[in-house]
């Protein structure tokens, strides 16, 4: 079920990104630059260094792309649009379509077109590309052997300044029986060929809420175990409220609060025990997918003999600057940070590259980050919580949107959702929003702009937006904050005014001024 | 033809309290004093529906619905049961370190349905212990020892156990699982519990606690309405049954500038506009026919209805304006928020009157209807059951409306009194 076929995309994929006759080059006696770890930072910072004239070499052990293109973002986005489309096909008549009746889900067609889409996302970054770009790069298991050297494929590559960025892998769940049983992973699920009949997700993140829906839409029976009290414990209680309510009318069976304790085999079938509120019962199920979280990669890369200080859990220690505990050595993306995201990768690779080439002093803690998780409806998140603002003692203040108040939203029958923006009370500069919308992830950009360039809600209220738009859901919101403005006094004031004009002579209330 | 004088507002209040009221006589066992959450029949016992029990029974006192004598026979005898009951780590004890099961069996007064320890619920049956605590005062055998057994139920309290790691209470604890891991998210109707979790003069809940819930809260403005939101309606009534939020403020409340009862008002006005507005097309929803709250409803189906799949749901903590939402009505919900809002309140029973009558069956308002779900009447699905919170909080939020009874009674309970001040509140007759 999960041996993937070889067919003329995977074989792309693999030329692209590994070629199987891949020789190393010879390597140079010194580098600017040494990226460990091609993934979304590794490439960034190769690719950037070698833009500003830097000798870069890049070097990595599996496909080029990390988990993004391979494992991650790019494969699960794309059958996510496919689940989307069955569940329009499904819901036609809601729209005033026609639906096409009995619906046959071809789910290795689903996974062909991933891997079509895959193949096309990784010619941008595959290895003629980088080498047109002027990185070198070498294929193997890289491992420190001193301050400022590493070895790869019986190389040794001397570095002025190198960047760790290897990424993190699934963290693998403590379930009795679990390992002998056997489970997917994002690792491994994109791999399936056949849609399991029962599935099981353990992990109500990211990750287990998106292929939960995902497979209920292609017509498996998906049970969905979360050991906290709700989905997407890092969001907003009505967000992750949204998102439960629209996982079960999509079919998936939904255990919150109930771990899972011990995983056994009969026959073909695995039997889940789950435990909620102190009664235990069993599940029986084809498959097992886990999504608990990611725990950085470090096995390997001796990071001992650079003096680099680390910790199995949070990874590479880094300061703001992403300097390690050796000066020469920086680190990016998922080996050393909290926020797991591509985007949020690619970012701090840029500024590990600056500070480790240009003297550069550029600081972590200063990016906007915003991120999304790609169920349906989607919710986005940028900026700090309200209740990680009130922990600071920082007044908030929030203005709500109903999507179900948004135009656009009921035109296009995807009215599940809201934006909340937060401001510091008694301002409009904005701390932080949230969005639960079908487009989310499109929608929350224009608010991470306005952050990011000191964009408050009385500047987003003076924008004109092309209506009508989902979008204008955030100027809607801008504009309610408009109207706070309007005290009494002031519309006291207006009342005055306006009087006075009213009692003015026609030819001067027309003056020009 | 002489046109029959319109029903007065007090008269249209006093049918439905009375008729609320009734419950309490009719699913009553005198014996344990509990009273079942249900006119299911075999329905057991909610120790929450009992607390409000033993508050509206002075209520029926003071509108001539009971004899004194007979309201302090039945608080009595719930008392007694409950100050008396097995309080072991069996796990069909009726309690445990001082708090009780949320569902106990209406003869024998042990747990049932491997129901929780709820500290909730044991809030709600505190609270109408200590109201009936306050307003038995006479200095007869009977009415000293209704004093003595409420105080003692309440310190045996220990809401020091029930603290979880990050200061707020644990939601619930289970003899075969520990505490329940609910979290404190978000606004809810917790406030009661924190004033009496604070005021314990014995085990007392941290003073830091109630501060750990209230910075999850969230300040919003919805429809160009500040407040403090939270989607069902049933949240923003119950702490409110007991206790007169009018003019008291907390640290959060002082910081906007608002107050609890204030914000219930506006609250109640956010539901009223959602129904106006009614995005999702439900049938009845208007400006006189809203209330979204927790509740019963016409079962977990979809049905095709006009062109459009219709999900319906059993029941469930519905909400708004977030949802979830399926069209079904809670009349229960809408007159609790009489003395928060008394027009819309009102003018929304007179609409569901008019054009449901068939919904109130004995003067007595249901648990919820459903107009779009397919059926004879006009409103559609009617929930089949009463529900003794539903009545309950009918009962007590009318009569704060009429007379402040229950308000007034709470003030002067010193443990409330406390809690609140310890969790910050200042103001007002604090």
């Amino acid at each position: 079920m999960t041996a993937p076929p070889v067919d003329r995309f995977h074989q792309a994929l693999l030329d692209s990104l590994h070629p199987p006759a891949w020789r190393n080059p010879a390597s140079a006696p010194r580098y600017d630059l040494v990226v460990i770890g091609a993934g979304p930072a590794g490439l960034t910072a190769a690719r950037g260094a070698a833009a500003m004239g830097a000798k870069v070499a890049l070097v990595e052990r599996g496909l080029i792309g990390g988990v993004c293109i391979n494992t991650g973002c790019a494969p699960s986005k794309a059958i996510i649009r496919t689940a989307r489309l069955y569940a329009d096909m499904r819901d036609a008549t809601d729209f005033g379509g026609q639906s096409p009746g009995e619906i046959d889900i071809d789910f290795p067609a689903v996974m062909q077109r991933m891997r079509r889409v895959q193949t096309r996302l990784a010619q941008g970054d595959s290895v003629e590309r980088l080498h047109e770009a002027g990185v070198e790069v070498f294929f193997g298991e890289a491992q420190f052997v001193g301050p400022d050297a590493i070895a790869v494929g019986g190389e040794t590559l001397h570095f002025g300044k190198a960047i760790v960025a290897t990424g993190a892998r699934p963290m693998t769940p403590t379930i009795p029986g679990l390992a002998e049983a056997g489970y997917l992973t994002n690792e491994t699920v994109f791999a399936l060929n056949q849609c399991p009949p029962r599935l099981m997700v353990i992990g109500g993140g990211p990750l287990g809420c998106e292929l939960a829906q995902a497979f209920c839409r292609f017509g498996a029976h998906v049970i969905l175990v979360q050991d906290e009290p709700m989905f997407l414990p890092r969001e907003e209680r009505d967000a992750a409220q949204i998102l439960s309510d629209a996982l079960a009318r999509d079919g998936v069976e939904i255990h919150l609060n109930t771990p899972a304790v011990a995983v056994r085999m009969e026959g073909e079938k695995r039997i889940v025990d789950l435990v909620s509120q102190g009664d235990k019962f069993s599940v029986s199920v084809d498959m097992i997918l886990t999504g608990i979280g990611r725990s950085p990669n470090l096995a390997g890369l001796n990071l001992e003999a650079a003096g680099v200080r680390y910790d199995a859990e949070c990874g590479i220690h880094v300061d703001d600057f992403l300097r390690t505990s050796n000066q020469r050595i920086y680190a990016a993306g998922d080996v050393c940070m909290e926020h797991k995201f591509t985007h949020a990768a690619a970012a701090s690779a840029r500024i590990a590259v600056r500070n480790a080439l240009f003297l550069g002093r550029r600081r972590l803690s200063a990016l906007v980050i915003p991120w999304c998780t790609y169920t349906d409806p989607e919710i986005a998140h940028v900026g700090i919580y309200v209740r990680e603002a009130r922990r600071a003692n920082v007044p908030v203040r929030t203005f709500t949107v109903l999507m179900h108040d948004v135009d656009r939203a009921v035109t296009d029958g995807e009215e599940d959702g809201f934006v909340k923006i937060h401001v510091r009370d008694g301002t409009d500069r904005i701390l932080g929003a949230t969005v639960v919308a079908r487009h989310a992830g499109e929608m929350i950009n224009g608010i991470s702009l306005a952050i990011t360039s000191g964009l408050g809600l009385r500047a987003i209220a003076r924008v004109i937006q092309a209506y009508p738009t989902q979008a204008g859901a955030i100027k809607l919101a801008a504009e309610a904050f408009s109207r706070t403005r309007l005290t009494p006094s002031r519309k006291a004031l207006a009342g005055l005014w306006l009087a006075w004009r009213r009692g003015l002579p026609a030819k001067e209330r027309g003056r020009p001024h | 033809m002489v046109e029959p004088p319109a029903q007065s507002d007090d008269d249209l209040l006093d049918g439905f309290q009375r008729a609320a009221f009734s419950y309490f006589v009719e699913h009553y066992n005198p014996e344990t004093g509990l009273v079942a959450d249900t006119s299911r029949p075999g329905a057991p016992a909610s120790i929450a529906v009992v607390g409000f029990a033993l508050t509206s029974y002075l209520v029926g006192v003071e509108r001539g619905w009971m004899t004194r004598a007979e309201a302090a026979t039945r608080a009595l005898a719930t008392l007694r049961f409950f100050g008396d009951s097995d309080q072991s780590q069996a796990s069909d004890a009726t309690g445990y370190k001082g708090f009780f099961y949320h569902f106990l069996d209406m003869t024998s007064g042990r747990r049932v349905w491997q129901s929780e320890l709820s500290l909730i619920d044991t809030t709600l049956l505190l609270a109408g212990m200590m109201t009936a605590g306050v307003y038995f005062s006479a200095d007869t055998l009977e009415e000293t020892e209704i004093r003595e057994r409420a105080d003692a139920i309440y310190r045996r309290v220990d809401w020091q156990w029930a603290s979880a790691d990050g200061g707020t209470a644990w939601q619930g604890w289970k003899p075969e699982g520990g505490f329940l891991h609910y979290g404190w998210e978000g606004y809810s109707e917790g406030t009661i519990l924190y004033a009496l979790g604070l005021g314990s003069p014995s085990r007392p809940l941290s003073a830091a606690s109630y501060g750990a819930w209230t910075a999850t809260y969230q300040w919003e403005n919805i429809y160009d309405c500040e407040f403090l939101y939270a989607g069902p309606l049933f949240i923003h009534q119950f702490s409110h049954a007991w206790i007169d939020f009018r003019a008291i403020r907390d640290p959060f409340m002082r910081e906007k500038g608002s107050d609890y009862f204030e914000n219930s008002a506006r609250a109640t006005w956010v539901q009223r506009e959602y129904a106006r507005r009614n995005p999702f097309d439900f049938l009845g929803y208007g400006e006189d026919c809203w209330g979204v709250s927790a509740g019963d409803g016409p079962g977990f189906t979809t049905l095709e209805i006009d062109g459009r799949a219709r999900r319906f749901q059993g029941y469930a903590a519905r909400g708004a304006p977030y949802g979830p939402d399926d069209g079904t009505i809670s009349p229960c919900a809408a007159l609790a928020s009489l003395p928060f809002a008394p027009e819309l309140a009102l003018s929304c029973m007179r609409h569901i009157g008019a054009c449901y009558p068939e919904v109130i069956r004995e003067g007595r308002l249901p648990n919820s209807f459903n107009p779009t779900w397919p059926a004879d009447g006009p409103g559609g699905w009617v929930s089949p059951d009463d529900f003794g919170l539903d009545q309950g909080v009918l009962v007590l939020m009318i009569e704060n409306y009429r007379s402040g009874l229950i308000w007034s009674l709470t003030r002067r309970c010193p443990y409330i009194g406390a809690g609140l001040r310890r969790a910050g509140f200042t103001g007002g007759w604090l």
